[in-house]
């Protein structure tokens, strides 16, 4: 089959890009880090309040692991428990969420903390939160009317600034 | 001086081109049902845009009979899956009458039956909707559980589409039978490969359809496996908006060049290109679920690897685009670089409504990119960017080439002409949606990067500075989606007097012939049996594991919620 020289060349440069583009993804994820939600860990959705760690939520100061802070976050139709979160900049984060019902989103507006929490599935994501501000988190999955009024607060403080 | 017998030979000759060049009257009954429903469901699918937009805008409130996500879901099943497969259905049942030849009267009747099937589970979901027992939008989202008639009707309107879809590939088997050893009329070559990925795709929505969702909306089983319906969806779901893309694209390559006086630039790429979605379409689905919980990343990279490579027949096809008009344009003599630019019939709405979908294709399918970027997708998942994203595609390159294509294929299917006045109004309308869209979708995709989320209704989230950061971005997408309603009303009224008041004449349905002495087509890229095996192979090597994996792994199943 015939193919004109310029085409050629169009598509060694549009192929080329396509691979570089993953190579910079693949290295970022496998070798960086940077993946999306993969979380593995099963739950009965029925007994979430009865189950460690969403019988207690909130934030949690914890030693010894990778990450200064634990998030438990539960879902239900419509609203997120704890309604406000309150961390120090800079904190190394672990946020762990489910659904007592439906599907809904946790998405932290404004950064990649953004997950699917599906009932039976524990979501996770651990972050560093290096910038001061007030975050909405929003439920950006549709889960019923009261969909667009799920909402909770994160608010990453500076405490030099409040002394 | 003309001698009887010549004139006898010569009106013989030009009534059996007329029969060549025309669609059969009868085809073309079955094609116009197909479309004109496809209208409706764009006057209608318009109008509930129009309420969401003004309803996000903070202006607005709805009256108190009509629950937003109602609306939404409107305007996802209207748009979303009936104006496409209704006016793919009714394209391609004339395209392939126009180029393989009349159907038989059995193949007609299949096709019938196929239209009848799927206008039967539309009226039956449209019900269910209606009476606000199926607000769970056109992707589902168990364990929100609608009626089951809701699933049902859309399950007869896949079927429907299928039964029409194989009296397609009939009357294509049939012209193969005819005709061993020639190349086959690329037009309906291209309807049956896009029919063959609509099959294979659809079975994974079949399957949730029939074995998950309706006997658990039924009662017969009490609880559903979540993921492993939504993947079955996404299994289904992505191959879609190819099913979407591929007849604009039999519009890109095939009417176009004749629209401007040109020749297709080559079949073989043509081919190659529709092999390649037909191979590479259906096994990206889980790009849609990097987000989700239960899925392994390998799985979620190697889909995404596949997804990429699906953008290289997307990558051919703006070649070949580019190549005709600039060859076209030097024909007419067009000097420099750009010169050629200027030589295209701009004034022509069968040229300037596509020629402004590939336009738009070409951010769209940029920002599929990003979306389809594994890690990348985190700040956009589920925000109003990738509604931004899906309006440029399918809402602007996909929809602008079908609105160009119906202003002339129904009045050649009804034996009327697409006047003068008609094409000035065709292009009214294609400049208006361009406007609006631009609008409208960059204020999308800007809110959407600042978190913005996606099918919500208007709300101010308890005061956030961020919420009212987003909130004046709607109101920007409400004067893009004024303007947008104003094209769609146009669109209505073109359709309308084409269909039923514009003078009686003839309409040309314009097919281009390949380029003189272009080599043969490689008869491997006519082979369906090893396309079609090489496509189950990568589905069965894409999603064998992960969904063995979902399966094993599946917590406690979900009883059903209704909360709207």
């Amino acid at each position: 089959m015939e193919i004109h020289k310029y085409e050629k060349w169009w598509m060694i440069f549009g192929t080329g890009t396509l691979i570089v583009f993953l190579i910079i993804l693949g290295v970022s994820a496998f070798h960086g880090g940077t993946h999306p939600n993969n979380s593995k860990w099963t739950i009965n959705y029925e007994n979430v309040d009865q189950i460690e760690p969403f019988n207690n939520p909130g934030l949690h100061k914890v030693e010894g692991k990778d990450w200064d802070y634990e998030v438990v976050l539960v879902a239900q139709a419509f609203a997120y428990n704890p309604t406000e979160i309150e961390i120090p900049v800079g904190s190394k984060v672990r946020f762990i969420a489910t659904t007592k019902d439906v599907i809904h989103g946790l998405e932290v507006a404004g950064t990649n903390i953004n997950m699917m929490l599906e009932p039976g599935y524990v979501s996770e994501k651990i972050t560093t939160l290096d910038k001061a501000g007030t975050y909405t988190i929003v439920c950006n999955e549709y889960c019923g009317t009261g969909h667009a009024l799920m909402y909770s607060t994160l608010k990453v403080v500076d405490n030099n600034d409040n002394n | 001086m003309t001698t009887t017998k010549e004139t006898v030979q010569s009106t013989a000759t030009s009534s059996l081109k007329k029969q060549l060049e025309f669609v059969d009257k009868k085809d073309g009954k079955l094609a116009l049902a197909y479309i004109y429903v496809a209208f409706i469901a764009v006057f209608l699918g318009g109008t509930a845009g129009l309420l969401q937009v003004l309803v996000r805008s903070g202006k607005f409130e709805l009256p108190s009979f009509l629950n937003y996500y109602q609306v939404l879901t409107v305007h996802g099943v209207l748009l979303g899956l009936v104006l496409t497969t209704f006016f793919i259905m009714g394209f391609q049942t004339a395209a392939v009458s126009r180029t393989s030849g009349t159907f038989t009267n059995k193949q007609r009747t299949i096709g019938w039956v196929g239209f009848w099937l799927a206008t039967i589970g539309l009226v039956a979901a449209a019900a269910m909707v209606l009476t606000n027992q199926a607000s769970v939008l056109y992707t589902f989202y168990a364990p929100l559980k609608a009626h089951w008639v809701f699933y049902l009707g859309l399950a007869l309107v896949v079927v429907g589409s299928w039964i029409t879809g194989l009296a397609q590939a009939m009357r294509f088997v049939q012209w193969r039978k005819e005709h061993k050893g020639q190349s086959t009329p690329l037009l309906s070559f291209m309807a049956v490969v896009n029919n063959l990925l609509w099959f294979i795709a659809t079975l994974g929505v079949a399957i949730e359809v029939l074995f998950q969702l309706i006997p658990w909306s039924m009662g017969l089983v009490e609880r559903v496996d979540v993921l492993l319906s939504r993947t079955l969806f996404w299994y289904f779901g992505h191959a879609l908006v190819y099913f979407w893309l591929l007849p604009a694209y039999m519009v890109w390559y095939v009417v176009i060049p004749k629209v401007i006086g040109g020749k297709i630039f080559s079949e073989s790429l043509a081919k190659l290109a529709f092999m390649l979605f037909l191979i590479l379409s259906v096994p990206v689905g889980l790009h849609h679920q990097f987000t989700e919980p239960g899925i392994d990343p390998l799985w979620k990279f190697i889909q995404t690897v596949l997804t990429f490579f699906v953008v290289v027949p997307s990558l051919m096809t703006a070649f070949s685009m580019f190549a005709t008009f600039e060859m076209r344009g030097r024909e007419l003599g067009a000097k420099g670089v750009f010169g050629w630019f200027k030589k295209l019939p701009w004034s022509d709405s069968r040229f300037l409504l596509p020629f402004i979908g590939m336009v738009a294709f070409i951010p769209g399918g940029a920002g599929g990119i990003v979306n389809a970027s594994y890690q990348m997708n985190e700040l956009v998942h589920n925000t109003i960017w990738v509604t931004g994203h899906f309006h440029l595609t399918v809402a602007t390159a996909v929809a602008l080439t079908f609105f160009g294509t119906a202003f002339w294929l129904i009045p050649h299917l009804n034996g009327r002409k697409l006047t003068k006045r008609a094409n000035s109004m065709a292009n009214c309308a294609g400049i208006l949606w361009a406007i609006g869209m631009t609008i409208m979708s960059s204020a999308m995709h800007i809110a959407g990067l600042l978190g913005a989320p996606r099918r919500s209704a208007y709300s101010e989230y308890g005061g956030s500075e961020q919420a009212a950061e987003w909130i004046s971005y709607q109101i920007t997408q409400a004067i893009g989606g004024s303007i947008l309603f104003i094209a769609i009303l146009v669109i209505t009224g073109l359709i309308i007097y084409l269909g039923f008041f514009a003078p009686k004449g003839e309409e040309e349905f314009p097919v281009a012939e390949v380029a003189p002495g272009a080599e043969k087509v490689p008869a491997a890229l006519e082979n369906f049996k090893l396309w079609g095996i090489i496509m189950i192979a990568v589905i069965i090597f894409a999603y064998t594991i992960p969904i063995i994996d979902i399966i094993q792994n599946s917590p406690l199943g979900s009883i059903g919620y209704k909360l709207w």
